[in-house]
């Protein structure tokens, strides 16, 4: 990936907005558990950073896919975890799938204000009973007229409270599991939704997450993404601009974490020296530095690929799995070095550090990318009937 | 005789679990958000004989051998239960210790009785906002004023620091010589003039655990009050730190066995794929390696256990085993964690507090970085 100067005045403009528009908020947002998600978005979209990759007709800015990961990477200098994957949620998890293969209609009702930031978004495919296990959800919409019945409940679904729109994946007809899911656009004002109390996370405080019910909600055919059937894969691909965004944006996550704790460990005094004047110290955060760097390279490298059209799955795949492993022992060894000043709450590395920790969880967790990774790689043994 | 006291301390075991699973269990998430636990459970805790309770009869304990507090340790780690387990250690094994060993006569029969009860709480003052590890750095004072001494200075990161009673505070009365041989304990009692509680500090885990800042702004105390000799406070320190790093290494396997078995039950019931999660050979491998490790360390510790009764526990031993047990326990609830999934993620799930909870343990009572620097220093004296 050769950065272009219009690659630089992107990433400028998306620092500036997170110096002035998101960090100086980001405790208060912590605190409170939720952030404004409709005013931050508006504003975003008045920039044009939630449509970047998407297609100008529909109000995006019509580049190429090198200048979403630019900015996904830039998000990860948000000093909240929740911050960025909410915002990660509008542009790169709930949106791609329309993009793709929502009909005119659809996207000229929808993804326009997905990208104008006139409303926020969400992806609601988890189920209590099926995380990473996709094909086992059990949500169903049934014909009826012209309208689906929805029924059905959906888990850990990031921004739901204030979402006003769900791209929902459910079971239609048929018994083949990954040929009967559908991907609906569902309003959440409908008749028949409702929601959990927000879920008590371990990090990722300023994001609202919640359980959603669906109880005979009764939405119009029209708003089925593509054609029937045909949702499982959509997730699929879409997961692949998921875990790209994901990766991307835990590069200057760790980064960050990696700086502060370099100004941290050369202020603290300990045995009438610095803490970085440890050879332990100074060589371990270069052997992290050094692994952000080699992962950044294959970010791009997929990224690449992912503009010539070929099929990224697999280094998407490893990267998300790389990724989800690297966050932890990045925030995890720096923490260390923060000593009891570590263990406390308001500390940004402990931040980093309880936040990061959904990276191998979420998105599909480690185990489901090291099955993709050998189903690519031919090693994964054919299912016995 | 060792079958008698194998009676009775089956006996204990069940009366510790009774206790967590009647009177902790049912509160204990509420003691999470309130970030502190009620006074009055140090009293109930005393009732129950469950404090100090290796200090001797004359001093009001039971002079139960060493082997009934690690039955304790063990209970509360194993039942999740590390904003409790943490501050009893810190008031029965730490600072109880601390006066037993080194107090006077009148500090013993002042302070140890009320312990055993839990009438008086014990906490201690090292760390301080520039000093974590290193001892040496500590700018705390005690000057010397006719019979009295007068403190100044600030500690932090001090566990049942809005609780305590009385504190053992460590401050230099010699600033001529190094530390290490400049250094005093004193004794403060918590309504002394000028002593003053700072906020209840927010962690990342412990939360129930109150962990505070401490002032002292010309705190008067009678020459009576140190603890130990004058300027030997690093000999005292330096004699106690086996006991509490052993008390952290048998916490931190027994924490990991509470949270395995968790887990173990949590993976038969999750299906995914069609099947329950524990029939996927990576499921199984992992509990295989996480048990394994878990075993390893428990043989170890209760090896130190064995050495420490007999009085042979060295440095470098219990060392390594504060640096292995706490590090393991970190990999076990992250492992543990990994298999809850999403679910492992809310707060409400145990596993999701025993994995912050397990955090610190490699930080306090000697980071591992300091516990590596004891265990080279003496493979290469």
């Amino acid at each position: 990936m050769r950065l272009t100067e219009d690659h630089i005045a992107i990433r400028e403009t998306i620092a500036k907005f997170i110096d002035n528009e998101i960090n100086p908020y980001c405790d208060e947002w912590e605190k409170a558990g939720i952030f404004p998600a409709h005013a931050l978005f508006k504003k975003m979209g008045d920039l044009g950073l939630l449509g970047i990759a998407k297609p100008a007709e529909y109000g995006g800015m019509g580049l190429d896919y090198s200048y979403q990961i630019i900015f996904s990477e830039e998000l990860g200098r948000i000093r909240s975890g929740g911050v960025s994957m909410a915002i990660g949620v509008q542009t790169d998890m709930s949106t791609p799938a329309l993009a793709k293969h929502g009909s005119d209609e659809l996207k000229r009702k929808f993804l326009t204000k997905a990208i104008s930031g006139e409303a926020v978004f969400s992806i609601a495919v988890s189920e209590p009973h099926a995380g990473s296990d996709v094909a086992a959800i059990k949500t169903r919409a049934v014909k009826d007229g012209d309208d689906y019945i929805i029924n059905g409940t959906k888990m850990w679904i990031t921004n739901s409270t204030q979402a006003d729109y769900l791209c929902l994946l459910c079971n239609t007809e048929g018994d083949h599991p990954h040929k009967n899911k559908s991907m609906i656009i569902v309003p959440t004002n409908l008749k028949g939704i409702s929601f959990s109390e927000r879920l008590d996370k371990l990090g990722m405080r300023s994001s609202d997450t919640a359980q959603i019910f669906f109880d005979d909600v009764r939405v119009p055919q029209s708003n089925l993404v593509g054609v029937e059937g045909a949702g499982f894969i959509y997730q699929m691909q879409q997961f692949q601009e998921e875990r790209l965004y994901a990766t991307a944006g835990t590069l200057k996550n760790m980064e960050d974490c990696i700086n502060d704790t370099i100004d941290y460990a050369r202020e603290r005094q300990v045995f009438g020296q610095s803490v970085l004047d440890n050879q332990v110290v100074h060589f371990r955060l270069a052997e992290l530095q050094t692994e952000v760097s080699a992962l950044r390279a294959l970010v791009y490298d997929a990224v690449d690929g992912y503009i010539n059209n070929e099929d990224v799955t697999l280094k998407a795949s490893m990267a998300k799995l790389k990724a989800g492993r690297l966050v932890r022992e990045v925030t995890d060894s720096c923490l260390q070095y923060w000593g009891g000043n570590g263990f406390m709450w308001d500390n940004p590395v402990s931040r980093a550090y309880r936040d990061s920790r959904l990276l191998s969880i979420g998105g599909g967790a480690d185990e489901i990318m090291l099955g993709i990774i050998c189903k690519q790689m031919g090693t994964l043994p054919r299912k016995k009937h | 005789m060792e079958s008698e006291l194998k009676a009775e301390l089956s006996l204990f075991r069940d009366n510790v679990i009774r206790f967590i699973d009647n009177e902790i269990i049912p509160h204990y998430e509420q003691w999470e958000r309130d970030e502190i636990i009620p006074r009055d459970l140090w009293n109930k805790l005393g009732a129950q004989g469950f404090l100090a309770l290796d200090i001797p009869e004359e001093y009001g304990g039971y002079a139960s051998p060493y082997i009934f507090t690690t039955v304790l340790i063990e209970e509360f780690q194993r039942k999740n239960c590390s904003s409790l387990g943490v501050p009893m250690t810190v008031h029965s094994d730490i600072v109880a210790h601390y006066v037993l060993n080194n107090g006077t006569e009148a500090q013993k029969s002042k302070y140890l009785p009320k312990m055993v009860t839990g009438e008086c709480v014990g906490a201690i003052a090292m760390t301080e906002p520039g000093t974590g590890s290193d001892l040496q750095g500590i700018r705390t004072t005690a000057k010397r004023d006719g019979d009295d001494y007068i403190l100044n200075g600030s500690k932090t990161f001090i566990t049942n620091g809005q609780h305590c009673d009385m504190v053992i505070v460590v401050a230099r009365t010699n600033l001529d010589t190094p530390g290490s041989k400049g250094t005093s304990l004193f004794i403060v009692d918590c309504d002394a003039e000028g002593f003053i509680r700072g906020r209840n500090l927010e962690k990342i885990g412990l939360h129930a655990s109150d962990t505070s800042e401490l002032s002292f702004q010309d705190v008067r105390v009678p020459a009576s009050a140190i603890l130990g000799e004058l300027d030997a406070g690093f000999f005292v320190l330096m004699g106690e730190l086996q006991r509490e790093r052993l008390s952290l290494a048998i916490g931190s396997v027994s924490a990991a066995e509470g949270i395995l078995a968790d887990t173990i039950a949590y993976v038969k019931e999750r299906e995914a794929f069609g099947k329950p999660i524990s029939q996927l050979q990576n499921t199984r491998f992992k509990l295989a390696e996480m048990s394994t490790e878990i075993r390893v360390n428990r043989a170890f510790v209760n090896d130190c256990v064995d050495q420490f009764i007999k009085g042979s526990l060295d440095v470098a031993t219990v060392s390594m085993a504060k640096l292995s047990t706490t590090e393991m326990q970190n990999r076990v609830a992250d492992g543990c964690l990994q298999l809850h999934g999403g679910y492992g993620y809310m707060r409400e799930y145990g596993v999701s507090r025993a994995y912050v909870d397990a955090r610190v343990q490699r930080i306090y009572g000697g980071t591992s970085e300091i516990m590596k620097e004891l265990i080279s220093r003496d493979l290469l004296k």
